[in-house]
């Protein structure tokens, strides 16, 4: 322990110091990445076969368009309780985290009934690509989203027990990012559902 | 800002205490968690180095045993019977289904299992907290998860070359709908499936492993170490897991498309195809998508293959011509450069495929682009070797045998790049000879650089130069022998995958030429077996090495013989310079390690080197980290 503090009271100048951020929050970063890369490669795919014709055109359940809400509006109760942890509100950031969860669980439920609309429709998993892609599409999100949705259950608990704190941070922060960019990646995939069709 | 920053830092510090008193408590620590689920990156990285072995050995064989049937058409192999079983026909000839089964495993075994996870997982492991200065990577966990799901990938894959129905045969780019077809060969049944799910488990490995990689470079260099003064080979390891951490999703979607058609009727890929007459439900899909998806990675998937290679030689090449390395910036960016145009240049592999002809204009340029760079760290091996004092260590003959290989590759995929001339070498053996040099043999011998360089520092011993000079002998001459006389058997139009040329009259004058193929071959893989009896041999019996047997510069040779958990047993050195200060002019010594600052190094110190004196602030000296 010594030597911890005699480098950290060095006043002569020393190497600068390298860049470096929080390892575990880059590393989320770097996940978010791939996430996003593979819904590239499926968007684009989706691009590059739909040129090709024969491609069946279909609305988008009703449905989407409360779901797309609701998964935006889900984004602010979870960085509201971000701001609350960092004033170590414990109960609200809890409370908060258990609307972001309910909201998430009320979006999952509407993809699932929004799907039941499409089946309504007769397009089917099965069949022409445009369906296949829509299911396949949406279904990768919705795993996401459950993956997310189990996230901020857990951290939901490590709140409760006095984990998350203004003195860490870094374990809410990570969920709440994950959060946002499954709500944004649904954001630009409503839209390009909507607009390639 | 900088608050945070102390707080990581300090946080750090704390925890490689705990790791070091803990160590000191008790020495040993159970089998499991020091060999088996350790979460040391060396130990990883030994763990990914022998898979990689088993799986090269495997490889191999494979490559030998369609050798035989490509060299020697007529010769019975009843003998291979014991091993081979109901593949050998009663005729005593390979079966032909299980031939294409042989060259899809060894296509899939060696770019994914070898040269990725082999290559790649031993040298960023091992390689990247080592000389960048850290105690450990980011997460010791996920890289201990990357191993583990590279395991499972491997058993998965391992056991599909058990089946009755034999492993995946639709060649290693699985191309649909020869692969999503399960009545089309026998290896397009369970053989695939195992396939596909292999490759997922090795798609999530390999993403544990690049968060790793790139986490640990970016945020965990010790003091002083800018990116600038960082070894080529961790730059070269950030590179190729930028590439892999943006392209194997693709192929994890392209996968996923193809589980889905296969398993539950979609028509993505799939479209107007009759069986025995009898049309298919499939409607509507694109099997030219797949190529499409498929090289998005594929070929991004080279350079994740060879860049690790180049890097590795860089270091190796500087450390033993005993020069700096020639143009350090010039490496650096041409490897981004590549990096970059990895992702640009993937339909340059579907020229034929009915593409547009302007596009193909397109593609064909970019990738004759790519020749730029390449030449550029040809250029800079040359230059770094010109006039330098050379050590020809076994790692340097290996270093030069990959320039070499990268050079003859390299001219050949200027032809091949362009649109109109592969109308004629698409999918001939021209194109097999071009990349088991340029990718496959060029990684291979950067890969054999490494384990003779780094074993020292891996196994606290030193290997056999000598029987490593003459692996390289035979082994050099033999790569050589095998793909060299393939160029010729290419433009003459052998095309690549086929079982037997024999009922062609046209090709039956190359009878002989194939045959020398096969025996150097047989020859090469021989020969691998004086570095496994050297490698497993020095394990236990070589020489002890010294604590630097190079007289290298990077940190990694600052650490003691047998690295413990946590790699420097005081505190981690500071950086103060670059990692190429060889043979500098009034030095006493022809290396000066990074950690060397400046103010102790007046007689070779460059007037604008003498400026950086008063900003290095060496009063305290880390000899206090000892206790």
């Amino acid at each position: 322990m010594e030597n911890v503090m005699k480098n950290d009271i060095r006043i002569v100048e020393e190497p600068r110091k390298p860049l470096a951020m929080h390892p575990k929050k880059f590393a989320m970063w770097l996940f978010l990445a791939s996430v996003l890369m593979l819904f590239a490669a499926f968007t684009s795919a989706y691009i590059v076969r739909q040129a090709e014709g024969d491609w069946v055109i279909f609305d988008l359940p009703d449905m989407f368009t409360f779901t797309t809400v609701a998964i935006l509006a889900s984004s602010i109760p979870v960085q509201w309780a971000y701001f609350a942890a960092r004033k170590n509100q414990q109960n609200l950031v809890v409370a908060l985290l258990g609307i972001g969860t309910v909201l998430g669980i009320l979006f999952l439920a509407g993809q699932w009934q929004g799907w039941g609309q499409l089946v309504d429709n007769h397009i089917h998993l099965v069949g022409n690509p445009s369906g296949s892609f829509f299911y396949l599409i949406t279904g990768l999100h919705g795993l996401h989203i459950i993956s997310a949705v189990i996230y901020l259950i857990i951290t939901l608990v490590r709140a409760h027990r006095g984990i998350i704190h203004s003195g860490n941070l870094a374990p809410l922060e990570m969920c709440v990012t994950y959060w946002h960019f499954l709500g944004g990646l649904w954001l630009y995939l409503f839209v390009f559902l909507l607009l390639n069709r | 800002m900088a608050t945070i920053d102390i707080d990581i830092k300090s946080a750090q510090q704390h925890d490689s205490h705990e790791h070091d008193s803990h160590e000191h408590e008790h020495h040993e620590g159970n089998f499991w968690t020091n060999y088996i689920f350790s979460q040391d990156h060396k130990v990883i990285a030994k763990q990914f180095l022998i898979t990689g072995m088993f799986w090269a050995l495997i490889g191999g064989v494979l490559s030998v045993i369609f050798r035989l049937q490509l060299g020697f058409p007529e010769a019975n192999l009843e003998w291979l019977r014991p091993v081979l079983g109901g593949w050998i026909t009663p005729e005593g000839k390979i079966d032909a289904e299980f031939y294409l089964a042989l060259v899809t495993m060894h296509g899939t075994i060696m770019v994914f299992f070898v040269l990725t996870a082999g290559l790649s997982g031993t040298f960023s492991n091992f390689l990247i907290p080592l000389q960048i200065g850290a105690r450990d990577m980011a997460s010791g966990f996920m890289n201990m998860l990357s191993y583990w799901f590279f395991f499972l990938s491997s058993v998965v894959m391992l056991s599909s070359l058990f089946l009755s129905t034999g492993p995946a045969g639709g060649g290693w780019t699985v191309y649909p709908p020869l692969s999503a077809l399960p009545q089309a060969i026998q290896g397009s049944g369970l053989g695939m499936t195992l396939w596909l799910v292999s490759m997922a488990l090795f798609i999530v490995s390999t993403l544990l492993g690049g968060i790793n990689y790139i986490t640990t470079i970016i945020n965990m260099r010790t003091q002083g170490m800018s990116f600038t003064k960082m070894p080529l080979t961790v730059w070269a390891f950030f590179f190729t897991a930028i590439i892999g951490l943006l392209s194997f999703p693709v192929l994890f979607g392209a996968a996923l498309l193809l589980i889905f058609d296969r398993s539950f009727g979609t028509s993505f890929f799939l479209s107007d195809i009759y069986i025995g007459g009898e049309a298919l439900p499939n409607v509507g899909g694109s099997p030219i998508l797949f190529q499409h998806l498929f090289w998005f990675l594929g070929h991004p998937e080279v350079y994740i293959v060879l860049l690790p290679a180049l890097g590795i030689t860089s270091e190796i090449i500087a450390t033993n011509s005993r020069k700096p390395i020639f143009g350090y910036k010039a490496m650096v960016g041409s490897m981004l450069f590549i990096a970059i145009l990895s992702f640009v240049v993937w339909a340059h592999h579907m020229f034929v495929t009915g593409m547009n002809p302007f596009l193909g204009s397109i593609f064909t340029l970019l990738t004759l682009i790519i020749a730029v760079p390449s030449a550029v760290k040809i250029f800079n091996y040359v230059t770094t070797l010109w006039r330098g004092n050379i050590k020809f260590t076994a790692a340097m003959l290996f270093s030069i045998g990959l320039v070499s290989f990268f050079l003859t590759g390299g001219i050949t995929g200027i032809f091949l790049g362009n649109s109109a001339v592969d109308i004629q070498l698409h999918d001939t053996y021209f194109v097999v000879a071009h990349f088991h040099l340029v990718m496959g043999s060029a990684s291979f011998f950067g890969m054999m650089a490494g384990v003779y360089h780094w074993f020292p520092k891996m196994f606290g011993r030193m290997m056999d130069e000598r029987l490593g000079t003459i692996h390289f002998w035979l082994t050099f001459v033999g790569v050589y022998l095998v793909f060299f006389p393939m160029h010729y058997i290419g433009i003459a139009g052998f095309p690549r995958r086929y079982y037997s040329w024999t009922s062609f009259e046209t090709f039956s004058g190359f009878a002989d030429l194939n045959m020398l193929v096969s025996v150097a071959a047989i020859l090469t893989l021989s020969a691998q077996f004086l570095f496994l009896f050297n490698f497993i041999y020095s394990i236990f019996r070589g020489r002890l090495a010294p604590a630097n047997p190079w007289n290298s510069n990077t940190l990694e040779w600052t650490t003691p013989r047998l690295p413990q958990h946590g790699n420097w047993p005081g505190a981690i050195p500071t950086v103060y310079r670059w990692p190429y200060d060889y043979s500098k002019p009034g030095a006493k010594e022809d290396f000066i390690p990074q950690h060397i600052p400046y103010s102790e190094t007046p007689e070779s110190n460059l007037p604008h080197e003498n400026e950086q004196i008063k900003l290095e602030g060496v009063v305290v000296k880390p000899s206090s980290g000892h206790h």
